[in-house]
């Protein structure tokens, strides 16, 4: 038996031996589907580039030069020195987007990291309990749901002060709502389950069962909805930066470095567009990546 | 980036209820809705900010000045009383007063929002007129190239940084190729021609019959509007492939077809038919994404409403200005929901009839 049997054999086994075989088995078929989705996999490698990038940006780039001002050496095109060229302070457009990369990635862990626990908090108990927890809280979600998002983000980012720290803030508030009530319908329907009315009556209490019970069941489609949001709260935070809400100067922010080339669009195009071409494929990749997951999700729920 | 919401998500659908008892509960729910965003806006005006006390009388001001001030604007009383106050004021239409225009923040809002509106009807209408035919079209054709090709597209638009797609579109279309009209709504010299009935320049200028400010006008709108209408163009097209593949599942497009219908006529009109009232709620979702990111749309295109002013408010620290630009675009946004809600029984009668 030994010598025959292969990984991707042992891996496919329709009959697995263990629990562990059977968990690492689906997650192999689901990535044996995803990866024949070539639009998925394009989305994968560059948000893996991109975090590989913000993870090693001493090493790609002289971490001096994305804040060093040459201003001797403003505005020059594209270079062997400068890959990218130069902007109005002369500092080097190529690290300063490697290093970008951290600030962007950044604000989407720490959003992630916010609204996946509130959403949770506040969708789980809504669909347990069911009756008044529900209605109150559902109230409360529909509500921020139905606020404008980049508008109320702006004015807390007002409010608050320009920052990195407000932005998350300020986008993590009009965020939260959608995990909410995810969180819930996942939780409803699984409510009457029978291994939940199992474990209710090994004696388990309630926030056991929500934790070891239902959260697990729940995760798979938040990270798959987290995936398809990233897209937007990466262009929401660089909307911000380019309005001067986002990180501050001389801090490296995409969208901040495209506004800040908008004085010299005309002659010195690069300055501008180069940042924003970052914000883009950066955007596209999670979106990519994003549908794909949804998509092994759906063929494999149906 | 945006949560679809219907009546159905809820269940509520398959429930009956009556036209009035309808109505009573949207009512209900967007009075609720109304007052968690007055909430909001009260934390951000009087919470949070630094001392709005000293943003009046300035940090030279005696003691007793200071004292004075602060009753004045009812700031030694409790947080209940000072919100209760505040949604009095709202609810009469008083924002405060703008700091730097010094007029009644409420008079600015509604001299600037024509400007908006006549920017995000154009992206809607370009949006709507394009993106439900290439959405039917995508699910028709589901997995072909034109599916993907019209997939990919709205990919695109939806993961695109709108400020920069207005500063390429500068610069190719207006500083390279000079096709448009850059930045702003007229050339100066076209300014104050024409009297301003509806705020809409290009209804005013054909009102008073000036075809060149005309012709100006849609000139400087055609680029931002072009823009914004691809985005909404994109989210359109994506929600009503999904609806329609959804439809096309459904066993009485077999039996229409069964019983001889053309294809043609069984997508167009049967199947998109019940998509209408889904689609009702995405178009206004989409208007409401229209108003709110007016405020980067407009600040690269120098485009005088909502936005910018909302934007140009918040660089000079004008509180009163930024949060009543809120509370507007809050407003209009919990109407489209509203509407959206009451709406959908209009259109699709198993909302109505009881089951």
């Amino acid at each position: 038996m030994s010598d025959t049997v292969t990984w991707r054999g042992w891996l496919l086994d329709p009959a697995p031996a263990s629990r562990g075989q059977a968990r690492l088995g689906r997650w192999y078929r689901s990535w044996r589907a995803f990866r024949r989705n070539g639009l998925a996999m394009t989305g994968l490698i560059v948000v893996l580039a991109l975090v590989l990038m913000a993870v090693a940006a001493p090493l790609i780039a002289d971490p001096t030069a994305a804040t060093l001002q040459v201003l001797t050496s403003r505005l020059q095109p594209a270079s062997s020195a400068h890959w990218f060229g130069t902007d109005e302070l002369g500092r080097d457009i190529f690290a300063r987007i490697v290093f970008g990369a951290r600030t962007t990635l950044t604000i989407v862990a720490l959003v992630s990291i916010i609204v996946v626990p509130a959403g949770l908090a506040i969708g789980l108990p809504a669909g347990y309990f069911g009756g008044w927890v529900d209605v109150v809280l559902m109230r409360i979600t529909d509500i921020f749901l139905s606020f404008p998002r980049l508008v109320l983000a702006l004015a807390f980012a007002a409010a608050l002060g320009p920052g990195i720290e407000n932005a998350v803030i300020a986008i993590s508030l009009t965020t939260w709502p959608p995990y909410a009530r995810l969180a819930r319908a996942e939780t409803l329907t699984r409510r009457h389950a029978e291994f939940i009315e199992a474990a209710e009556l090994q004696g388990a209490s309630h926030l056991r069962i929500i934790v070891t019970q239902i959260v697990p069941l729940c995760l798979p489609s938040v990270i798959i909805r987290l995936t398809l949001d990233m897209a937007g709260i990466i262009l929401t935070a660089a909307g911000l930066g380019f309005l001067g809400l986002g990180a501050q100067p001389p801090a490296p922010e995409w969208g901040a470095m495209v506004s800040s080339g908008r004085q010299v669009l005309l002659d010195q195009w690069w300055v501008s567009t180069i940042p924003g071409i970052a914000i883009f494929v950066t955007s596209v990749g999670f979106n990519l990546l994003g549908d794909g997951l949804r998509d092994v999700a759906d063929s494999r729920s149906a | 980036m945006v949560q679809i919401t219907t009546a159905a998500d809820d269940g509520r659908v398959g429930r009956f209820t009556s036209p009035i008892r309808r109505l009573i509960n949207v009512l209900f729910s967007v009075a609720l809705t109304f007052l968690g965003l007055t909430c909001v806006t009260f934390f951000i005006g009087r919470v949070i900010p630094i001392d709005p006390v000293l943003a009046i009388v300035g940090d030279k001001a005696s003691i007793e000045t200071y004292n004075r001030v602060r009753i004045e604007i009812g700031l030694d009383q409790p947080i209940p009383v000072q919100y209760w106050r505040y949604l009095v004021k709202v609810l009469h239409g008083d924002f405060g007063n703008s700091v730097i225009t010094s007029q009644p923040v409420l008079r600015d809002l509604l001299h600037v929002f024509p400007a908006t509106l006549e920017l995000s009807m154009l992206a809607l209408i370009i949006g709507v007129a394009l993106g439900i035919p290439l959405g039917v079209i995508a699910a028709t054709h589901r997995g072909r190239w034109q599916d993907q090709a019209i997939r990919f597209g709205s990919l695109l638009g939806y993961s695109m940084p709108v400020f920069w797609l207005g500063l390429i579109g500068l610069l190719v279309f207006y500083a390279e190729l000079g096709w448009v009209e850059g930045p702003g709504r007229l050339d100066v010299s076209f300014d104050d021609i024409v009297p301003s009935i509806t705020g809409l320049l290009t209804v005013d200028s054909l009102i008073a019959g000036d075809n060149e400010v005309f012709w100006n006008s849609v000139s400087h709108l055609v680029l931002p509007g072009s823009i914004l209408g691809y985005l909404s163009l994109a989210y359109v097209a994506r929600m009503t492939r999904s609806f329609m593949l959804a439809q096309l599942k459904q066993e009485y497009i077999l039996a229409t077809l069964a019983k001889g219908l053309s294809p043609l006529r069984v997508v167009w009109v049967h199947a998109l038919g019940n998509v209408w009232v889904q689609l009702v709620t995405v178009i206004a979702l989409t208007f409401g994404n229209l108003l709110e990111g007016a405020v980067l749309t407009e600040t690269v295109f120098a485009w005088p409403g909502l936005g910018l002013y909302m934007k140009n408010s918040l660089f000079n620290a004008d509180l009163n200005a930024v949060l009543g630009g809120t509370m507007m675009v809050g407003v209009v946004y919990i109407g489209l929901n509203m509407l959206s809600d009451l709406i959908y029984p209009l259109v699709d009668p198993r909302a109505r009839e009881p089951r």
